[in-house]
């Protein structure tokens, strides 16, 4: 049960059972649904994007915990961040959980969102926890296009 | 049930040794994740015993060729063994004549054959096609796109939140419009067994033709075409302890014979040149090509299997472990049954209190159990109770009561791990 408590780590859990800035976000002017067929989960990202500036963020979906606590951390993490803080952030994430990358993932810049560190175990996973992501790239990309998938 | 009769002995109840049966089945003594192998996704696909598996690959070893093709012997030998095949998918489903059974990839095909022939042949603008709300999505979509094709409307039964069709609805939905009625014998995500026999009844009244979705009937129970009167019935090898790649329609030779070919080939035709083409007899007519000669013969090696447990004995043994597995899973705190049919088989869907199936499902595969977590190709059943996916617990004359024990105990892991 020991890497089951890596994958599902307290934050995750807690992020799951109390979502942050879960609901339709008032005044977004930006929003994209992500929806994965093999499993069903389904987050609707919103953004207020001004400039270059991601002013707030929200989600709203269901899925499994993983993709549910992953849109919450990532809700919080990047309010406030610029478009190009967002894309690089996800290219850390993208590497941090599939384990793809060569380099030891940079914790200091991930923050909170290394701890889906774990997720690199499970790679049947991975889309569960970048889910949230793809729907915020497509949203901040050209916001009302149809949904993306991850298949 | 067994009783005294007067100076009759105890009838010993029909029952399956499942140590020696387990055996049977190479891949029951596995290990996922450094724990014994609990396969509970037999509704997904079955497991294969050795004797299916002896006979795909005893084909190859010793019989290959092109079946209806040559005059050499490995040709005549591989055609004896596919048209043997043949005969005892008609045994078992007590159909006529083997005329009546068409080889297909699975129930997906075989529902897609009648759509298309069917449709072309019966469905006009404004005719009606009558589903139910429990099909699977190989049930709907075929229907669907027949609809959009003919301008013709799907009519949908309505279920009760058991799980249970409501026939008041059904007979209301069928009129003079109807031109054919597809509903499941055994709904895979809620393990319901539908009155068909009684739903063809009512259809026939008015001349309805009906098909039959017997995908997660014929693993589990004795399907008589005739005694249900089935016009069309549909099943998948896999599902029931063959090799994929080999399924079946069985369809009323009255019937059949009025329908246009699906697909065109070789094997399906008469004679051909290029101003016409006379098509090959019943059932050949409705399979071109070149089929799945090795799964339709490992087909024929599950059917003698199955036969050699006997139905009755698979019946009472599977009915006691699914009973047991209700009980079980119901008592458990935080667990809710999806769908309480009046009848099961093979299936207990259920969810469990803030946990999503997908969790649920990685975490109980850690402890070496094979559930299914989704939505089980059922997304109208899913958006009916409200809910995403569910858990599926799915059962074959192979599983037992200690692999219903393990299923429980991991489940109490997995609230453990979300302190649920
Ligand atoms: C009730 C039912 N119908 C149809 C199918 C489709 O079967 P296949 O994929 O073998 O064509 C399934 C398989 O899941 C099923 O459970």
């Amino acid at each position: 049960m020991s890497d089951m408590r890596e994958l599902y780590q307290e934050m995750i859990l807690d992020h799951h059972k109390h979502p942050r800035n879960f609901g339709r976000l008032t005044g977004a002017n930006r929003h994209a649904e992500g929806f994965n067929p093999l499993c069903g989960d389904r987050v609707t990202v919103y953004a207020l994007v001004d400039g270059d500036s991601i002013r707030d963020l929200s989600f709203e979906g269901s899925g499994c915990a993983i993709c549910m606590a992953s849109a919450s951390v990532m809700t919080d993490e990047l309010a406030g961040k610029s478009v190009d803080d967002a894309e690089q952030l996800f290219v850390k994430f993208h590497d941090l959980v599939t384990g793809e990358s060569a380099k030891e993932p940079d914790l200091d810049v991930l923050g909170k969102l290394a701890v889906f560190m774990g997720v690199r175990e499970f790679p049947v996973r991975v889309k569960c926890a970048t889910l949230p992501w793809h729907a915020l790239r497509a949203a901040l990309k050209d916001g009302e296009k149809a949904p993306v998938s991850t298949e | 049930m067994e009783r005294e009769t007067g100076t009759m002995t105890r009838i010993a109840k029909p029952t399956i040794d499942v140590a020696a049966v387990r055996r049977d089945f190479p891949i029951l003594a596995r290990e996922v994740h450094g724990k014994p192998l609990v396969y509970l996704d037999n509704a997904a696909t079955s497991q294969k015993p050795r004797a299916v598996i002896d006979a795909v690959s005893g084909y190859y070893e010793s019989a290959n060729a092109n079946v209806h093709r040559g005059v050499h012997t490995l040709s005549v030998l591989a055609t004896e063994m596919y048209e043997g095949a043949r005969e005892k998918t008609r045994a078992l489903v007590n159909a006529a004549e083997t005329a009546e059974i068409v080889f297909t990839r699975g129930t997906t095909e075989a529902i897609n054959l009648v759509a298309s022939s069917f449709g072309q042949a019966r469905v006009r603008p404004g005719d009606e096609v009558v589903i139910s709300a429990m099909e699977h999505h190989s049930n709907i979509v075929p229907w669907q796109l027949l609809c959009q094709r003919a301008g013709a409307k799907l009519r949908v039964v309505p279920m009760e939140k058991s799980g249970d069709l409501r026939l008041d609805e059904y007979r209301k939905l069928l009129n003079e419009r109807t031109r054919i009625v597809a509903v499941a014998h055994v709904c895979n995500s809620l393990g319901t067994v539908n009155p068909i026999a009684e739903m063809i009844a009512i259809a026939h009244e008015r001349d309805i033709p009906v098909l039959v979705d017997g995908a997660q009937a014929v693993p589990h129970f004795r399907a008589d075409v005739r005694a249900l009167g089935a016009d069309f019935y549909a099943f998948s090898g896999h599902k029931m302890f063959g090799p994929t790649g080999a399924g079946v329609l069985y369809a009323r030779r009255a019937l059949l014979e009025t329908l246009p070919p699906y697909q065109g080939g070789g094997d399906m035709i008469a004679s051909v040149t290029f101003e016409k083409t006379t098509y090959n007899v019943l059932p050949h007519r409705f399979e071109a090509g070149t089929p799945d000669i090795a799964a339709a013969i490992g087909l024929g090696a599950a059917i003698d299997y199955m036969d050699a447990l006997g139905s009755d004995a698979i019946e009472a043994y599977e009915g006691e472990l699914v009973a047991y597995a209700v009980d079980a899973l119901s008592s458990i705190p935080g667990v809710t049954l999806v769908g309480t049919p009046k009848h099961r088989v093979g299936v207990v869907s259920f969810t469990i209190e803030g946990v999503h199936p997908h969790d649920a499902g990685m975490i109980l595969d850690h402890e070496g159990i094979a559930i299914r977590a989704g939505h089980h190709c059922t997304q109208p059943v899913m958006d009916f109770y409200g809910v995403p996916a569910t858990n599926r617990a799915s059962f074959a004359f192979y599983n037992t009561r200690d692999e219903v024990d393990r299923l429980v105990g991991a489940i109490a892991k997995v609230r453990e791990v979300f302190k649920s």
